[in-house]
């Protein structure tokens, strides 16, 4: 199957600094596909050269498998939504989300139909003649996301939508930006810099690192098998370590705390710094003689049945085949 | 006592409008309705001041010339205002270059009024700098008399005084707009007139009317560019104002200030009826 967004090559260079590194990726038709990684890893930069607002230094974008590398943003068939949403404070909502067809030159009678139909989409109807200062973080958010969609965009572009919003909105957000992406079956591209973010709504996850792509695959795939230290450490939920047998990431979820190395299995021997208690779960923070850290999270009821205290000496343990290898030269 | 307080600290200002503004506006208006002759107030209550401003087929052309220049400078500062400030604010990228140019704005205000506007006179003379060089250079084969001392340089002098005012609240209007708007329009398909229009425009809106109440109350009130500059061959109300303290009419001066005073709040009113200024204070 063709790709919808392809990336080639892509380089952005500001003077001598390098913002995105030669990143190739393929993104499949109608999938949600969330760029991740820590601020200044390029995931603003690249979600930037495929929207047209940031010119390409080197290299080569397709979307469906045109070569819009030089095109304007709206003659891309992307549709940009910009952190902090960018609505026009003079106009009111339903006038917001009729901006893109009024600068096709639509009819105001006919505009203004089919923006009352996007308001209905996003479940604003009520709001339809209120300023953007009149609306609340979510309700802008979703102006905002029908404003971007009411071109028919085949690529929507989001630019973390949901960091402005408070937790709670944020969950119901973003299993609502997921129904939109299935029921229109268009290609989501989103940057966030939260992981838990990127699991729960991505296809595709691309981690990436000082302008590189350090991981484009599943998030399962992300999660049960990274490929660098530097992913395991940023998607959390791993211990990375240094054994002698080579570098490891094992899943803080699948070690314990053993009594002893009797078996003779996998190891981390210290003593405890840390003990968070986290509801179902007790996270236990263990610095081994070596210096290295490594956590375990026990299920509320194991931990319990033999309760450690920081300060008193404790061993890790997991079983050996959930020791994922990690190439040794990543940083 | 507590009550009183709030009261005390508006005192002051208070004090201040109504010895510097209020009383004298009443003054104005109490000796509008004086009769006069030759060399002396007579205190009375006549309309004949009012009557004079309105029946005269003179006072008529002055106010009209008054609109004239008023809205020509406004038309001409208007635009000339809007493309510098957007060129300071959206062209140039670099704020130290911006500062610079911005300060280079208001070299002209370092002088005097009256200095900005006399240095005009060896310039646009029938001897002057432009004649001379255009005379020189064979473009032109008389020298051009409309250029000094006609409506033409009255309203060069004014546009030259005023731009200014016009540029600095829309380049402060156009500074607050949000840099993403711009790139939102772009990515909806808009082109630089589109943008120009339906963002940039509106969003400019209280800054155009700050400065469109500057200008036109300047020009409408003004005295001296006129008479200087048309070497007294046009005429304003202000102008036609002082003329009548010099032969010492108070009353006639005055009865044409306060119909001036009640015109010129009327413009503003209905500059603040279609602009909301409020935003940008």
């Amino acid at each position: 199957m063709r790709a919808d967004v392809e990336l080639i090559g892509v380089t952005k260079r500001y003077g001598a600094a390098v913002a995105v590194d030669g990143i190739s990726l393929a993104i499949p038709p109608a999938s949600y596909c969330c760029l991740l990684g820590p601020s200044g890893c390029g995931k603003t930069s690249t979600l930037r050269m495929i929207a047209g607002h940031e010119s390409i230094s080197d290299g080569d974008i397709l979307l469906a498998g045109r070569n819009v590398t030089n095109l304007p943003p709206a003659a891309r068939g992307t549709a940009m939504m910009f952190q902090s949403y960018a609505l026009f404070p003079h106009l009111t909502a339903l006038e917001n989300i009729a901006f893109g067809l009024r600068m096709r030159g639509m009819g105001k009678a006919e505009r203004l139909a089919r923006a009352a139909e996007f308001l209905r989409l996003v479940q604003l109807e009520k709001m339809a003649d209120r300023l953007p200062t009149q609306l609340s973080g979510g309700q802008q958010q979703r102006v905002a996301l029908a404003r971007a969609l009411i071109t028919s965009p085949k690529v929507l572009l989001l630019d973390e939508p949901l960091s402005a919003l408070d937790p709670f909105l944020r969950t119901q957000m973003r299993e609502e930006l997921k129904r939109l992406q299935r029921e229109l079956g268009i290609t989501f591209i989103h940057v966030t810099h939260g992981q838990e973010e990127a699991m729960a709504l991505s296809d595709i996850a691309v981690v990436m690192d000082q302008g590189r792509i350090a991981q484009a695959a599943p998030p399962r795939e992300i999660f049960e098998k990274p490929a660098s230290a530097f992913v395991a450490r940023f998607i959390g939920g791993h211990n990375v370590l240094e054994l002698p047998q080579g570098r490891f990431a094992v899943r803080t979820d699948r070690t314990r705390l053993a009594p002893a190395p009797a078996g003779g299995g996998p190891h981390l021997s210290g003593h405890v710094t840390a003990v968070e208690y986290q509801g179902s779960a007790v996270r236990v923070v263990v610095q081994a003689r070596d210096g290295q850290t490594a956590e375990a999270l026990l299920p509320d009821s194991l931990f319990h049945a033999s309760p450690v205290a920081p300060g008193e000496a404790a061993t890790l343990g997991w079983e050996a085949q959930e020791a994922h290898p990690l190439p040794r030269d990543a940083a | 006592m507590p009550r009183l307080f709030p009261w005390l600290q508006a005192a002051p200002l208070a004090l201040v409008l109504a010895v510097f503004l209020l009383v004298p506006v009443a003054m104005l208006v109490i000796v509008s309705f004086y009769d006069y002759d030759s060399f002396s107030l007579i205190p009375a209550f006549v309309l004949t001041n009012y009557r004079e401003v309105f029946a005269s087929f003179v006072t008529w052309q002055t106010y009209l010339k008054t609109l004239y220049f008023a809205g020509i400078t406004w038309a001409v500062t208007l635009g000339l205002g809007f493309w510098l400030a957007y060129f300071l604010a959206f062209v140039v990228q670099n704020q130290t270059l911006r500062t610079v140019l911005f300060v280079l704005c208001t070299v002209p205000f370092w002088t005097s009024n009256l200095i900005r506007m006399i240095a005009w006179v060896p310039f646009l003379g029938r001897n002057g700098i432009l004649n001379g060089t255009l005379l020189a250079t064979g473009v032109i084969k008389e020298p051009l008399e409309f250029l000094l001392f006609s409506d033409f340089s009255v309203i060069l002098a004014f546009v030259h005084l005023y731009t200014l005012f016009m540029v600095v609240p829309i380049f402060n209007t156009m500074m607050r707009i949000d840099r993403r708007l711009l790139e939102a329009a772009r990515d909806m398909g808009a082109g630089f007139w589109q943008t120009l229009w339906c963002v940039i425009l509106p969003l400019c809106k209280p800054g155009i009317g700050i400065g469109s109440i500057f200008v036109v109350v300047l020009v409408m009130g003004d005295f001296a560019t006129v008479r200087l500059m048309s070497g007294g061959q046009s005429a304003s109300v202000g102008l036609m104002i002082a003329n009548q303290i010099g032969l010492m009419q108070y009353p006639a001066a005055a009865a044409n200030a306060v119909v001036l005073l009640a015109m010129v709040l009327l413009m503003v009113g209905a500059m603040l009826r279609v602009i909301d200024i409020r935003k940008e204070l």
